[in-house]
């Protein structure tokens, strides 16, 4: 009876944590602030491990989006010859790679971040959201890659970009919100239904055809132009071209607020989609 | 006393088992069009319970905690003891936040660091410095933590010398022994762990036993502590928690947690308060298995139908049968409690442990499952020499060689 009244005295003094069914914790977001240096160790992690024993390591990075650039390049600029907005070709191809890159491998590795780190998510408790955004951050490092490689093609073609490359990092921003809308809504159906790991790749390929990679988004016609803008990675890469190709290239802003609006509404519904499914993870995964 | 560090109030842990539907005429286009409907259902929103009009009969609801209750108090290093399914690793789940409760409600005061496995997230790609860090950071240590432990780290885990080598080139003595030395030297407020120290060698078991006990009692750490091992338990603890079956009676002296269990009979023999199947024996006499059961039911029925299972260490079924499909010589009275005893003159078992499953009814419907709810060993039930269950079944058959 004593030790009674003590609990309810305890409950009134101060209890750091209080694990109740259904309570979503209300300290989450301080939670995911305090994990992370967990967050900086993974990814330091799917680093490391990405280019172990690979026999020319870094090298993937550049010949990835090197090759899909010059095929592209070929198939479009030369045998379509398809208008280039007045760059060179291969230009106007890789500023379109790196936001598609990012996005594409982002996905793929995000979506699958549940089950191949399943065994973490059983035996330890740290806010799951580190696991997908790790898998995204990673990512950055081999568009920091395809950066420099812009770099180079630019100096090749003595292509000087003007004052709107400084907002890049925005667009950047916007890429990563979208990989990370998508790749996130994908982890958590993949942790309950596994035929998602197929569907991804069909996703990411299916995408590569409907997003205006290896050609302008100017040669969808006038009255297409804000339909086509339902793909959010249509604004994005409009927006990489707009910033990096410099006066020459044009913006169709509607399409573009649209695109970027569906980007950052899906990601805040992929959030709140997660965060409901999240606590039932360990039992299911 | 104080005031608890941990107070666990009416906590309930429930699971849904899905059983597998075998009906041999489900067609493919039955199957696709139900999954379909499903996925529209779900793809919404999959991880509510979706509120079922009817209960799905494929669907049985568990309990692996029922009605937990209880206060910890700082430097409390209590023992969690209980057959395998009693519900140690779900309760160490829920106060680790991996899994949330079905029910009830727990409050905690202080940093909470789980050890449910040794070597969390360790890469076999990554070298031993690099996965000290990265699993130093799963269980909750910051760097600059793990940076001002790493030599002592290093030193427990007597691996220095390949320290920069990937852990995949490991024996797994030094993967587990590594693995350990970073757990070891956590220092949250309060400390959970489970049955970590069934690996690795005696001799560094003895080693972290040591450290942990150290460090709590020179810190005043607290420790839940979940294993079989009844001398580590007696060891480590002061306290202790029995569990069976989901339920406690709460925090009590380590001896009179351990002397519940032994108590309760070792493996082969349980006890099924308020059940139908009220107890279950199962035991190798010579060449024969012997299963005895007490049931009691509401009503009498003509034909109180066990059924049994046993399935092999690798969790293969072996045998099986229920009074239905192998009647008794004289049919038994109408009863509504009584015991039932069934001898297994064959098979021939290997050597081994093996497991049983029990369905308990009156022949028409099911009263009561119980999964895998005993094990029991079998020793020279063959005096042939063995071959390796494990290539060969753990049935010895009874044959006739004829050369001609």
């Amino acid at each position: 009876m004593v030790s009674k009244d003590l609990t309810t005295q305890g409950a009134s003094a101060k209890f750091d944590l209080v694990i109740e069914p259904g309570r979503s914790f209300r300290h989450y977001w301080r939670d995911l602030w305090q994990y992370r240096e967990l967050f900086y160790f993974l990814s330091w992690r799917d680093i490391l491990v990405r280019y172990k024993q690979t026999a020319i390591g870094i090298a993937w990075g550049i010949l990835r989006p090197l090759l899909t650039m010059i095929v592209f390049t070929i198939i479009f600029g030369y045998l379509a010859e398809l208008p280039s907005e007045g760059v060179p070709y291969p230009i106007l191809v890789f500023a379109a790679m790196l936001p598609w890159q990012f996005f594409s491998s982002s996905l793929t590795e995000s979506s699958n971040s549940f089950i191949t780190n399943a065994n973490m998510l059983t035996k330890v408790y740290f806010p799951r959201l580190i696991v997908p955004a790790s898998a995204v951050i990673v990512n950055l490092v081999d568009f920091l890659i395809s950066f420099a490689i812009l770099g180079g093609l630019m100096a090749w073609y003595r292509f000087v970009p003007d004052w709107r490359i400084v907002t890049l990092p925005a667009f950047l921003f916007l890429a990563f919100i979208a990989s990370m809308g998508f790749g996130l809504w994908l982890a958590t159906l993949n942790v309950k239904y596994r035929d998602f790991r197929y569907v991804v790749p069909f996703l990411v390929q299916f995408g590569l055809y409907v997003s205006p990679v290896g050609f302008s988004s100017s040669v969808v016609p006038g009255n297409w132009r804000l339909l086509y803008s339902l793909n959010p990675m249509v604004g994005i890469i409009d927006g990489f071209r707009w910033a990096i190709l410099g006066g020459n290239s044009q913006i169709y802003w509607p399409g573009f607020l649209l695109s970027s609006t569906l980007a950052v509404f899906t990601f805040l519904l992929a959030v709140r989609y997660f965060r409901n499914a999240e606590r039932k993870f360990a039992d299911i995964i | 006393m104080g005031n608890p560090i941990i107070t666990a109030e009416n906590l309930g842990k429930k699971y849904l088992l899905t059983h597998q539907r075998r009906e041999p005429y489900t067609a493919l286009r039955d199957v696709i069009a139900e999954k379909a409907k499903d996925l529209g259902r779900n793809l919404l929103r999959p991880f509510t319970n979706a509120p079922s009009p009817v209960l799905d009969p494929n669907q049985e609801e568990f309990w692996a905690l029922k009605d937990v209750s209880f206060d910890v108090y700082q430097g409390d290093r209590i023992g969690i003891i209980g057959r395998n399914g009693a519900g140690k690793t779900t309760l160490l789940k829920i106060l680790s936040r991996i899994t949330e409760p079905t029910e009830g409600r727990v409050r905690i005061r202080g940093r909470v660091a789980s050890l449910l496995e040794v070597g969390t997230g360790f890469h076999p790609e990554l070298t031993g410095r690099e996965n000290i860090f990265l699993n130093g950071a799963i269980l909750g240590m910051s760097k600059a933590e793990i940076q001002k432990k790493f030599d002592e780290i290093v030193e427990f885990s007597e691996v220095e010398k390949f320290i920069d080598t990937p852990v995949k080139r490991y024996s797994s003595g030094m993967y587990v022994r590594l693995a350990f030395a970073v757990t070891a030297h956590l220092e949250p407020e309060i400390l959970l762990i489970d049955e970590v120290l069934a690996v690795g060698d005696s001799k560094f078991q003895k080693k972290c036993l040591g450290k942990m006990e150290d460090v709590s009692t020179r810190e005043g750490r607290t420790i839940l502590f979940v294993s079989h091992n009844m001398g580590a338990i007696g060891r480590l603890c002061d306290k202790g928690m029995f569990l069976d079956g989901g339920l406690t009676s709460g925090v009590t002296g380590v001896e009179e947690a351990i002397r519940s269990y032994t108590r309760q009979g070792g493996d082969n023999f349980r006890t099924f308060p308020d059940s139908p199947l009220r107890s279950l024996h199962v035991r190798q006499e010579g060449e024969e298995i012997i299963i005895e059961a007490m049931f009691s039911v509401p009503s009498p029925i003509a034909l109180p139908c066990l059924g049994i299972v046993i399935t092999d260490a690798f969790g293969n079924p072996v045998c099986g049968t229920n009074p239905v499909v192998d009647p008794p010589r004289v049919p038994p009275e109408s009863k509504a409690e009584g015991r039932i005893r069934v001898v297994l003159h064959q098979p021939k078992l290997l050597d081994g442990m093996y497991r049983i499953s029990v369905w308990f009814g009156d022949g028409k419907e099911e009263f009561f499952v119980q999964r895998d709810c005993l094990s029991f060993e079998v020793v020279g039930m063959v005096k042939n020499r063995q071959l390796p269950a494990a290539a060969v079944g753990s049935v010895f058959p009874s044959c006739t060689w004829i050369f001609e």
